[in-house]
C-alpha cells in the first residue's frame, strides 16, 4: 500500500521539497505510534468477548446489512492510510447494490472489512459497525464479532466472489476437492457423498455442461469464464443469503461477462438473496443494480436509487464520471476529463475531498467536509452545492 | 544497442508463446469436444493457398494506405515430432488483410486470445510473420535487411498494454525518453535534453519530472511517459495496443483525449487495439473485428456499428453494457466460449457459437469481401445472395 504524496502545486522556479522523502525521525514516530495502535486493537480482538456484546438491532429489519460510520485504516511506514473513512449505507434484501468508484476509492476494502478479511496485523476496522441481519430476529455487529464466531457467517451466510477467477482458485487441488471444502465445513454431519452430490448439483446450476468433468479438473484446465462460473457455484453451495461480488466480470471479454451478469441475475431470484456488486463499470451497475452508492478516496459521496444516479446525478465527480466514458452509439467530440488524479490517501485534507478536481468549487468547499444532503428519501449527495439550494428553497 | 533489443524481445516472444501453447494444450484437448475432420481442414487450406496467390498477383499497392496488410499469417509452432520439425501449430494471425489511410485510426476489436496483439506486434515486426506482406510506406516489411528496417524503425512505433511493466525501473524518465532518439541520432547530444523536454510538454509531463523514476508515478502518469516515449521518434504510424485498459475510467478519457490531439497536431496514423467497443467507437474512423486469428468484419465507424453484419459483431455490441438503466438491450449471448486457436473449427471459426449456422459454414471457410461502401465481411449469410445474380 505505498500510495503517493500529492503533487502540490509551487511556482515554475521554486525548488520543490521531495514530498516522497521520509526523514528518519518521521518514520520512527510513524512507526512508534502505529505499533502501539495496532497493539491496542489486535488486543481488543482476542479478548473473550460473549454473544451479548456483539448483538445489536436492525436500524430496519428489511435490510440484510447496515454500514454504519464504518472507519477502515491500514497503518503503512508511510502512514495511515484512511482506506474506508466513515461509509454509511445499507443493503436491502432481495436487492442489488452496485458499488462504483474508481481504483483506490475503498470499494474492496468495505467488502473485505464485510467479511472480516482485511489484512492484519496492517489492516484494521477502527470505528463504526456493520449489522448483519442473521435472521430469527437476531442481528449481529461483525465489525466486533471474535474471529472464531465470524466463521458462522463467513461462507454460510454471506459469499463472496473475488475478482480474478485465475488467482482465487488453488491451482494444486481439484475443483471438486475446493468445492466439497465449503459444505463439508459448513453443513454438520455431511458426508463425502453428500458434498459431491452438493457441488455437482451447484456446478450444474451455473450452467456447466459436463459437471461431473469438471468436478476432476484442476482449475489450469478451465477458461476465464468457467473458472468464474466454479467461484460463483462455490460462492452459493451454502445458500448465501448476501453474495459480495467483487469485480466479478473485470477480468473477462464482454461476451462472457453478458454471461455471468446473466447467470448472477438468474441466481439471485433463485435463492432469493441480496447481491453488493462491486464495480468500476458504469454499464455493469446500470443493468445490475437496484440501488447504486458512489465512492470516491474512501468515503461514499453520493448514493440512491439506480434511476436516480444515472438520470439525476448530483455530485461532480458522479456527473464527471458518466461523461468520462464514452458510450456506444452516443457520439461525442471530445470526452470531459475530470482534471488531476485521485488524492494520496496519506494526509488526507479536511476540506472535501474532490475540491482540487472539482470545477464548480463553491467558498464553501474550503471549509469542513461537506454532510450528506439528503435530496430525495432514498438519494443523498455530501456536496455544498446542494445544501445551499435547499436551503434557499426552504 | 537496438538491434541487440529487437533479437531479445523476438526471442522471449516466442519463448513465451510457446511456453503458454504448452500450458494450454492438455486443457485444450479436453475442451474440444467435437473432433476436427482432417480432410476437411485440408481441402479447406488449399482453397486459401489459391486465394493468396491470385491477391499476390493482381492488386497494385494503393498510394493513399500508409499501411496495407496482405494476407498475414503468425503461426507458432507448438508440437513438434521427434526430428524437431513443429507438426502442430497455433494460428494466431491467420489470413488477415486490410489497409489504413495516412492520418486516420483503425481500431482491432475482438476477445482476449483472438490474435489482436500479435497482429500489432507483427505488422511492426517485432516478430517475424510466417506469411503474407506488410507494406508499410510501400516497403514490404518482412522482406526488408536489419540494417533497412533499423532506419524505418523510428517511423512506426507501438505504446504497449501496461504502463506498469513497459518501463525500465533503473531509468529516469528523460532517459527513458531520450534513448531512442539518441540511439537513431534524431537530433544533435547538446539538444538532446531541449528536445526531451518538449516532448515531455506536449504528452502533458512537467518539466520537473525529467529526473524521476517510474515508481513514482500513477498509472495514468506514466501511459502519458510510454506515449512520449514512442512520440519522440517523430513516427508517423503508432500502434497502441490496449493503452487505456489499466486505467481507471477518469484518467482513461485523459489519455484517449490526449491521444487524439496528438494525432491532429503530429497528422499521426493509429492502430488502435482494444477490447473496449465504446472506447474505439469513439477513436477510430475504421474499425476491424477479429476472431480467433481472422478478421471477421471490417468497414467505417459508423457502418460497422450502425449495421454489423456478421454475427459475431453483431452478437460483440450487443454485449456491451449501456450505463442508462432505462435502455433495455435486446442482447445476443453467445454459448460456451472461444475455442482454441490449435484446433479452430472447420470451416467459417465461428461457426460453433453462431446462432444461424448453416451447412456449408461448418465446411467452407467464408471469404473476405468487400459488400459495399468499404464493408468487408466474411460471412456465408451475405456470400449466397450475391452469387445468385452474378450466375
Amino acid at each position: 500500500m505505498l500510495f503517493k504524496k500529492k503533487e502540490n502545486n509551487l511556482p515554475a522556479g521554486e525548488k520543490k521539497k521531495n514530498v516522497h522523502y521520509l526523514t528518519g525521525k518521521e518514520t520512527r514516530e510513524i512507526a512508534k505510534s502505529n505499533n502501539r495502535r495496532i497493539r491496542e486493537l489486535e488486543k481488543k480482538k482476542r479478548m473473550h468477548v460473549s454473544e451479548a456484546d456483539y448483538t445489536t438491532t436492525m436500524r430496519d429489519d428489511n435490510n440484510i446489512v447496515e454500514f454504519d460510520d464504518l472507519h477502515t485504516h491500514f497503518f503503512t511506514d508511510a502512514g495511515v492510510v484512511k482506506a474506508v473513512d466513515g461509509v454509511s449505507f445499507d443493503i436491502p434484501k432481495g436487492a442489488t447494490v452496485g458499488v462504483v468508484g474508481e481504483s483506490g476509492c475503498g470499494k474492496s476494502v468495505t467488502s473485505l472489512s464485510l467479511m472480516r478479511l482485511v489484512q492484519g496485523p496492517m489492516g484494521q476496522i477502527v470505528g463504526g459497525s456493520i449489522r448483519f441481519n442473521f435472521g430469527d430476529g437476531k442481528a449481529y455487529d461483525i465489525a466486533k464479532m471474535p474471529m472464531s464466531d465470524m466463521r458462522k457467517i463467513r461462507g454460510e451466510k454471506i459469499a463472496m466472489i473475488f475478482q480474478e477467477p485465475m488467482t482465487s482458485l488453488n491451482p494444486v487441488f481439484k475443483i471438486g476437492y475446493q468445492m466439497d471444502e465449503m459444505v463439508l465445513l459448513h453443513t454438520p454431519n455431511c458426508t463425502k457423498d453428500q458434498a459431491k452430490a452438493r457441488s455437482i448439483e451447484m456446478l450444474q446450476l451455473v450452467g456447466i455442461a459436463a459437471p461431473e468433468r469438471v468436478y476432476g479438473c484442476y482449475p489450469h484446465e478451465l477458461s476465464g469464464g468457467m473458472r468464474q462460473r466454479v467461484m460463483i457455484a462455490i460462492a452459493l453451495s451454502c445458500n448465501p443469503k448476501l453474495i459480495v461480488a467483487d469485480e466479478p466480470t473485470t477480468a473477462l471479454d464482454v461476451t462472457i461477462q453478458a454471461q455471468i451478469l446473466d447467470l448472477l441475475r438468474e441466481i439471485k431470484a433463485k435463492i432469493d438473496g441480496s447481491v453488493m456488486l462491486i464495480t468500476h463499470d458504469l454499464g455493469v451497475i446500470a443493468e445490475m443494480a437496484d440501488y447504486v452508492v458512489v465512492m470516491y478516496a474512501g468515503r461514499v459521496i453520493e448514493c440512491g436509487t439506480t434511476e436516480e444516479i444515472f438520470d439525476n446525478p448530483l455530485h461532480p465527480y458522479t456527473i464527471g464520471l458518466q461523461h468520462s466514458k464514452p458510450v456506444v452509439n452516443r457520439k461525442v467530440d471530445r470526452l470531459y476529463n475530470i482534471p488531476g488524479q485521485v488524492p494520496n490517501p496519506i494526509n488526507m485534507p479536511d476540506f472535501c475531498y474532490f475540491k482540487d478536481r472539482c470545477d464548480r468549487c463553491v467558498g464553501k468547499c474550503s471549509g469542513e467536509y461537506p454532510a450528506f444532503v439528503q435530496v430525495s428519501p432514498t438519494h443523498k449527495v455530501a456536496c455544498y452545492l446542494y445544501e445551499e439550494k435547499t436551503n434557499s428553497e426552504e | 544497442m537496438a538491434k541487440k533489443k529487437t533479437i531479445t524481445a523476438e526471442e522471449v516472444e516466442t519463448v513465451a508463446s510457446e511456453a503458454v501453447a504448452e500450458m494450454v494444450e492438455p486443457a485444450v484437448e479436453a475442451a474440444v469436444a467435437a473432433p476436427v475432420e482432417e480432410t476437411a481442414t485440408k481441402t479447406v487450406e488449399e482453397a486459401e493457398e489459391t486465394a493468396v496467390t491470385e491477391v499476390k498477383e493482381s492488386e497494385p499497392l494503393d498510394p493513399e494506405a500508409i499501411l496495407e496488410v496482405r494476407n498475414l499469417k503468425k503461426y507458432f509452432p507448438v508440437q513438434t515430432d521427434f526430428f524437431g520439425r513443429p507438426t502442430k501449430y497455433l494460428k494466431a494471425v491467420d489470413d488477415v488483410s486490410f489497409k489504413i489511410k495516412r492520418g486516420t485510426t483503425l481500431g482491432i476489436v475482438g476477445e482476449s486470445g483472438c490474435g489482436k496483439t500479435t497482429l500489432g506486434r507483427t505488422i511492426l515486426r517485432l516478430q517475424p510473420a510466417t506469411g503474407g506482406e506488410i507494406y508499410f510506406d510501400g516497403l514490404d516489411i518482412n522482406t526488408l535487411k536489419t540494417k533497412e528496417l533499423n532506419k524505418l524503425r523510428p517511423s512506426m512505433q507501438i505504446i504497449f498494454q501496461d504502463p506498469y511493466s513497459s518501463l525500465s525501473p533503473r531509468m529516469p524518465i528523460g532517459e527513458i525518453i531520450g534513448e531512442a532518439v539518441a540511439e537513431h541520432k534524431l537530433v544533435p547530444k547538446s539538444e538532446l535534453k531541449e528536445y526531451v523536454l518538449d516532448i515531455m510538454k506536449k504528452c502533458g509531463l512537467p518539466h520537473h519530472y525529467y529526473e524521476r523514476y517510474p515508481h513514482e508515478f500513477s498509472g495514468g502518469q506514466r501511459q502519458r511517459i510510454c506515449i512520449a516515449t514512442a512520440l519522440a521518434l517523430q513516427p508517423k504510424f503508432v500502434v497502441c495496443d490496449e493503452p487505456v485498459s489499466a486505467l481507471d475510467v477518469s484518467i482513461q478519457a485523459q489519455i484517449i483525449n490526449l491521444l487524439k490531439d496528438l494525432q491532429e497536431d503530429m497528422g499521426l496514423t493509429y492502430i488502435f487495439i482494444s477490447h473496449d467497443l465504446s472506447v474505439v467507437e469513439h477513436i477510430s474512423d475504421y474499425v476491424g473485428v477479429m476472431y480467433l486469428g481472422s478478421m471477421v468484419e471490417y468497414a467505417t465507424t459508423a457502418d460497422i456499428f450502425d449495421h454489423p453484419m456478421h454475427p459475431y459483431t453483431e452478437a460483440l455490441f450487443s454485449a456491451v453494457p449501456v450505463p442508462d438503466p432505462k435502455v433495455k438491450m435486446h442482447r445476443i449471448i453467445l454459448s460456451g466460449d472461444i475455442p482454441s486457436p490449435i484446433n479452430a473449427p472447420s470451416g467459417c471459426k465461428f461457426h460453433t457459437r453462431c446462432s444461424r449456422c448453416m451447412d456449408i459454414c461448418k465446411e467452407v471457410a467464408p471469404k473476405f469481401k468487400d459488400y459495399g461502401n468499404g464493408h468487408m465481411v466474411a460471412c456465408h449469410l451475405y456470400s449466397q445472395d450475391d452469387e445468385t445474380p452474378a450466375e
